[in-house]
């Protein structure tokens, strides 16, 4: 395996890392919309308040790797992207305050301020990202010369908004199954039925997307059935979707996170087998599309990053595991809370 | 209409991370504190400290949210607006953005979860362990970004390949030769921030006698800290990185000393009245030589000035804003000293806590680091101008060509919405819990 190819793996696994983790936070935004009075809310708050922030880490984690290890990619993308990275900016910046504003003033026009922008802060990001995971399937019209110019509203086409609804439902489904988790009794069950009911969406919604990919994008998938990790990813996405109704039945609420953690990481593997090698396909001539090979850095800063993301990482993972087992449990509001 | 895409996303930049830059001064400066005091309420199960540790933590995750919805911006904003910046440095670039992300920001984010929610939930050691984790990530992320910042402002370790800077040697390009200078300067500059804040919600707690227990406490405690890093901030850090700047980038030195002509003997402008195009400075104050034997050692070393580098070929940076930013840096330098030397002074005498003018005084002074803060940044980046890579890239071939004025436009007029109601409220919150004081906060941990 070469390092190019490690660093496609590796900021793959970023990016899930950060559907996975900070999914289930959107999720829970979302949700957040739907909640019946105060103390729901506030346990809703409370119930990502002391880890949301490390979650987010990861998507700025997998911007600055993109960054080091594909600088054309990063420098493409979002310049050419520019007023959709802008608005999820915009969401990210409301949805960080009103967690930390909410509590500080014992107003009800003031907390509804602050709920409202709390939803929709992690709804617009939720379907956003998948927008742009959309429109990177479908290709974008990036010149031989590597510019890349596209209106904005060129890129809420039916197939990427297909996409951007596919995300939230699934983020919503991760969020709800979250939540079900860290709560009890009628707000738990009412959970429970969020989880089941955006599941069967997602089903619905996840048949007609690779239905739809078959027309839009038959390049990706060219080569993808005799590559044994794409049976893998499929085989585990298949096992973790059945499985997550028959957990939720049987109120084995943690498993039903986990598989629908799972979930998320199987479709992010899919998607990623199917692009490889290329990170973003050009939807005007696949000869210009921006590859692992064309558009990395030097194998000099692919070794250096991989030896930071090498001692770093299992740092990560060791302090993260321990403050999740800390907060482990039940929310219980306290005087810390939000 | 022409909207000019260059002036805008530099106007973007300079309003994004100008803003971003009130905060983390602040949660650096708070969090080294906060790490003496929740040790003196863990060590010493002093309820006062512990009062104080909820209080100003309280603080601190306010400034913290703030901080974190400000940088977020900044991590995507070279790919959004300096695309042809980031194809042309990411090979070097990235790298130490990256490992800001993966050594800092998981470290200072995690822990700070654990340190606000954790109160009961951990032993009293782990508590203070992730005070100091904060404190630590938050210090380790000022270093990596300075290191990327450094690279741009004296560049190493690279070589020009494929139309871009490609890495050659990475120890080189992070501890490049100013990295260490400014990284000493802007922590120091950062604590001064957090020691003011903390010193004036203090004096506040002692004027009103609200919680005047824990205010005595930590107005000592945050008036020595203050003093001892305000004199770090002008020797030797600051002395170290004037220094540094003669070295590497002698345009740059040559405007914030206000150097016209080039001349051995070089004087130290103490005072002057800066005019661009071509650059004069009249009514000019200065003590003969000085400047040369700051500079590098030796009275009668020759210090180029604006005139002789144009003639070299070496573009002036904007001469006014460079100049007056600098010096008024050093002015408010000078004052930190002023001001908290007169405080530890009147320490010993048991006068601090009466001399209510001086108690005011130190409420009113609270956002001056900042400003201090804020101008150094000026001097460094409008002195690094015309270059965004010092000698290498032109800012004005930095920004994305695929970006249109009208978006940068809308996105500017949205930022500015959005931070001027941050900053609003920011103060609207700190200035409520403060108000609200810590009497309420039970110390129960003490019993
Ligand atoms: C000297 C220090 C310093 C400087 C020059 C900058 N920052 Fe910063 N930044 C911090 C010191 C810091 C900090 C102390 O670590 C913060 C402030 C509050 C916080 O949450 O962490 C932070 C937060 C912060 C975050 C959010 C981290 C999180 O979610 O925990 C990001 C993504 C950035 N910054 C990125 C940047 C970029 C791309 C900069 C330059 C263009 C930049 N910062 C300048
Ligand atoms: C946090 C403190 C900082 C402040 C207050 C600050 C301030 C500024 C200002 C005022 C400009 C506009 C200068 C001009 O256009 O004349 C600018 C430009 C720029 N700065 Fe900084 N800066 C800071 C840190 C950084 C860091 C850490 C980096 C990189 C890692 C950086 C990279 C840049 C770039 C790429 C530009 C290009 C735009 C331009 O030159 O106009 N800055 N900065
Ligand atoms: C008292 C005497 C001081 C001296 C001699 C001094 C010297 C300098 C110099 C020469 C620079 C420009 C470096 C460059 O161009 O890259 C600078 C930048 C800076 N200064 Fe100061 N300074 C002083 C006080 C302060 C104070 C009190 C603060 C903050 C509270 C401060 C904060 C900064 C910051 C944040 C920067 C920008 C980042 C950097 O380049 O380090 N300085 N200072």
């Amino acid at each position: 395996m070469d390092l190019n190819i490690a660093w496609f793996a590796l900021i793959w696994v970023l990016f899930a890392g950060y559907a996975i983790l900070d999914g289930f936070d959107l999720g829970v935004g979302v949700l957040h919309l739907f909640a019946r009075d105060n103390r729901e809310r506030r346990i809703h708050m409370n119930a990502i308040g002391p880890v949301w922030d490390g979650n987010e880490v990861w998507l700025l984690t997998a911007g600055g790797a993109l960054f080091a290890a594909f600088p054309p990619v990063y420098a493409t993308v979002f310049s050419g992207l520019y007023l959709a990275l802008m608005l999820v900016l915009f969401a990210l910046i409301f949805r960080a305050v009103s967690m930390e504003f909410r509590g500080q003033v014992d107003r009800p026009g003031w907390r509804r301020v602050w709920d409202w922008s709390f939803g929709l802060g992690s709804l617009v990001p939720a379907i956003i990202f998948g927008v742009a995971v959309g429109n990177i399937l479908r290709g974008l019209p990036i010149e031989a010369d590597g510019t890349l110019n596209v209106p904005f509203l060129a890129l809420l086409n039916p197939y990427a908004l297909l996409i951007g609804i596919l995300s939230l439902v699934m983020f919503v489904m991760h969020g709800a199954a979250y939540l079900a988790v860290k709560t009890e009794g009628d707000l738990q069950q009412r959970m429970a039925r969020w989880t089941i009911g955006a599941w069967m969406a997602f089903v619905v919604l996840y048949l007609a997307a690779t239905l739809a990919t078959f027309f839009v994008s038959p390049f990706l998938f060219e080569s993808v059935l005799s590559n044994v990790l794409f049976w893998i990813f499929f085989l585990l996405l298949l096992a973790s979707i059945v499985y997550i109704p028959i957990a939720n039945r049987a109120g084995k609420f943690l498993r039903t996170f986990l598989a629908s953690s799972a979930t998320i990481a199987a479709m992010i593997g899919l998607t990623a087998t199917s692009l490889f090698p290329r990170m973003v396909p050009s939807s005007l001539d696949l000869a210009s599309s921006l590859t692992i090979y064309n558009a990395s850095s030097t194998p000099r800063t692919l070794t250096v990053m991989l030896v930071i993301a090498l001692i770093g990482m299992p740092l990560v993972i060791v302090y993260t595991a321990y403050i999740y087992r800390t907060f482990a449990g039940k929310v219980v509001i306290t005087e810390e809370s939000y | 209409m022409n909207l000019d895409p260059l002036f805008l996303s530099r106007l973007q930049f300079a309003l994004t991370i100008g803003f971003h830059f009130l905060f983390p001064p602040l949660t650096i400066g708070l969090a080294w504190l906060l790490v003496f005091i929740e040790w003196r309420g863990w060590r010493h199960g002093d309820e006062d400290c512990i009062r104080a540790g909820k209080f100003f933590g309280k603080i601190l995750g306010l400034t913290f949210a703030v901080g974190v919805a400000t940088g977020i911006v900044m991590e995507f904003q070279f790919g959004t607006n300096w695309a042809e910046y980031s194809k042309y440095v990411g090979d070097i670039f990235g790298a130490p953005l990256a490992a800001e992300a993966i050594f800092a920001f998981f470290l200072e984010s995690a822990f700070l979860g654990l340190y606000l929610f954790g109160r009961g939930k951990v032993s009293k050691g782990m508590h203070w362990f992730s005070s100091l984790m904060v404190a630590f990530g938050s210090m380790l992320s000022a270093f990596w970004i300075i290191v990327a910042n450094s690279w741009q402002q004296t560049p190493a370790g690279y070589e020009i390949r494929n139309g871009r800077a490609e890495l050659t040697d990475f120890w080189a390009a992070v501890f490049n030769p100013s990295t260490a200078d400014r990284f000493l300067h802007t922590f120091v500059g950062c604590l001064i921030a957090g020691a003011f804040l903390m010193a004036g919600v203090s004096a506040y707690l002692v004027l009103k006698n609200r919680g005047a227990q824990v205010g005595r406490k930590t107005l000592k405690m945050s008036l020595i800290f203050g003093l001892i890093v305000s004199v770090l901030a002008l020797f030797p850090t600051g002395d170290h990185h004037a220094k540094q700047v003669a070295r590497t980038q002698p345009e740059k030195f040559a405007a914030i000393e206000g150097l016209v002509h080039g001349q051995t003997r070089a004087p130290l402008a103490i005072f002057g009245i800066p005019s661009g195009e071509p650059p004069r400075l009249s009514l000019k104050v200065g003590i003969p030589a000085v400047l040369s034997w700051m500079a590098f050692g030796d009275a009668d070393a020759y210090v180029p000035g604006i005139e002789d580098l144009r003639e070299a070929g070496h573009p002036t940076p904007p001469f006014v804003i460079t100049f007056v930013s600098f010096h008024t840096m050093v002015g408010l330098g000078t004052f930190f000293i002023v001001s908290t030397a007169l405080g530890v002074f009147l320490l010993p005498r048991n006068k601090l806590y009466e001399t209510r003018w001086y108690l005011k005084l130190l409420l009113w002074v609270i956002p001056l680091p900042l400003i201090a803060c804020q101008l150094g940044w000026i001097v460094a980046e409008v002195g690094r101008q015309p270059w965004v890579v010092y000698r290498l890239l032109k800012t004005e071939d930095a920004h994305s060509t695929n970006v249109t004025g009208g978006e940068v436009l809308f996105s500017i007029i949205m930022f500015g919405l959005i931070y001027l109601m941050l900053g609003v409220l920011y103060v609207f919150i700190l200035v409520r819990n403060v108000k609200h004081g810590p009497e309420l906060l039970p110390a129960k941990e003490a019993r």
